[in-house]
């Protein structure tokens, strides 16, 4: 019969902070339980158990046992260290950005499945050096979905007018696409290029294999980025910090910008 | 705490704001402090004050110094030429206790953590940059912590410095004295299987 005061659970490490001399206090995203914050305790001894396995960007195995405060890990073991990815400044870096993006975007003890599928797959991505920006946006706009502030598409979020093949605009705060008279109309609202809301409808529908197909013009590369950026910032009502330094690294020219110019 | 004189609350305060000190810790050392002689009290409080007034950063290699340069950087007998690079000034007495680095160092207080905002700017690189461009500096050791941030902060410094024409080299990692296979993660044993050395 199992006890109910432990459980385990698959967990992705997103966050660590060191906790007294040698523990860590961890932010996990598991597919059960959602968010959650855990102690490891003796994490940061050299001889430590827990280790590497609760490292940030690892996918873990975790045994814990339920504290009156915050859980106790007291097993664990890699399911996925993401070795490669850890190697690479790119991919690194985009790992950052995108836990902490789960973090911000996520309340614990709210689980959500697709969600931590997603972010999953996503690091698998990274971690086999697919280091297109295309990973990233998707990821956005699936997090975005799942999370239920996937933006309207189809038809004008003001006028609900169905959408022609004509420049239309963006509005963050009305959660999707403006007609074009509407659109003048909303101060806040930016221009959004047909191609780009071509590339955002069949994203938004199609899996990743599909999406990665799509070859972008560094201009409209970079609108997408900014659309979608822009409208998680305006959910979440603060600076995502990893998005800074994803904006240092390409002005130090340290990453490639790998989208393809045709 | 208005059952308790204000001076006594002011220091269990004060000392709750230390790292690791809770209430009840703090209330602890206060009366500590209180039952010895009044020496001992004014001997820890003429240290803490010392402790602010009169260190600074060395102006080479930012540790924290009470001369500028550290006695490390003035140190003729020590190479000059390679530079051990570290997260924080408190990395550098394990490194020097062990007795066998005679190079310099360079710190850099703090490490790449994206989520936290630390990123170039914030850490001590342009200093270190200007430091290597005099061309006296043949390699550069990158002695940050073997964690998530310590590992990024190595790739990107490792990416600034290779074009210089600079050795650098990383720390070795592995497994450290008194851990088991067992329970050892991936990424420590990949990495312990990769710099495996001939046993003699």
């Amino acid at each position: 019969m199992s006890n109910p005061r432990n459980y385990q659970t698959q967990a992705i490490i997103v966050k660590q902070t060191k906790l007294g001399e040698f523990d860590k206090l961890l932010t996990i995203y598991t597919p059960e339980f959602g968010k959650l914050k855990a102690v490891a305790k003796g994490a940061c001894r050299p001889s430590s158990k827990l280790g590497g396995n609760v490292s940030p960007l690892t996918h873990s195995l975790l045994f814990l046992a339920k504290g009156r405060k915050l859980d106790v890990i007291t097993q664990s073991q890699t399911i996925d260290g993401f070795l490669e990815l850890k190697n690479d400044l790119w991919c690194i870096s985009y790992g950052f950005y995108i836990l902490e993006l789960v973090d911000l975007f996520t309340m614990e003890n709210d689980a959500n499945r697709s969600l931590f599928d997603l972010v999953l797959n996503t690091l698998h991505k990274l971690d086999k050096a697919d280091n297109d920006e295309i990973v990233l946006r998707y990821f956005e706009l699936h997090l975005l979905h799942y999370l239920g502030y996937i933006p309207e598409l189809h038809q004008c979020v003001n006028c609900n007018s169905s959408l022609r093949p004509l420049a239309n605009f963006f509005s963050s705060a009305q959660g999707g696409i403006l007609c074009p008279l509407c659109g003048q109309k909303e101060p806040t609202a930016r221009p959004l290029s047909v191609d780009a809301l071509k590339v955002l409808r069949l994203w938004e529908n199609c899996d990743y294999a599909t999406a990665r197909r799509v070859k972008l013009k560094p201009g409209l590369s970079s609108e997408l980025q900014q659309v979608l950026q822009h409208y998680a910032k305006y959910h979440l009502q603060k600076e995502v910090k990893s998005m800074l330094w994803l904006e240092e690294l390409k002005s130090l020219s340290l990453i490639d910008n790998n989208c393809s110019e045709n | 705490m208005s059952f308790v004189a204000e001076p006594i609350a002011r220091l269990v305060r004060e000392f709750s704001r230390l790292p690791g000190i809770g209430p009840k810790s703090a209330q602890r050392l206060t009366y500590h402090l209180l039952s010895n002689p009044d020496e001992e009290a004014k001997a820890l409080a003429e240290a803490i004050l010392a402790l602010k007034e009169n260190l600074n950063l060395c102006s080479v290699c930012f540790n924290i110094t009470d001369c500028d340069p550290c006695p490390i950087c003035r140190n003729e007998e020590r190479d000059h030429s390679v530079i051990c690079i570290v997260e924080r000034p408190s990395d550098i007495i394990p490194l020097e206790r062990t007795g066998k680095y005679t190079g310099i160092y360079h710190v850099l207080h703090g490490a790449i953590n994206p989520a936290q905002g630390i990123g170039h700017a914030e850490l001590k690189i342009k200093e270190l940059l200007y430091r290597l461009q005099d061309g006296a500096v043949s390699e550069v050791i990158l002695a940050t912590n073997p964690n998530i941030e310590g590992e990024t902060t190595a790739i990107y410094l490792q990416r600034l410095i290779a074009p210089l024409g600079i050795r650098v080299s990383r720390l070795a990692r592995g497994l450290p004295f008194g851990a088991e296979l067992e329970y050892t993660d991936d990424m420590t044993l990949s990495q312990a299987l990769e710099g495996r050395q001939l046993f003699h």
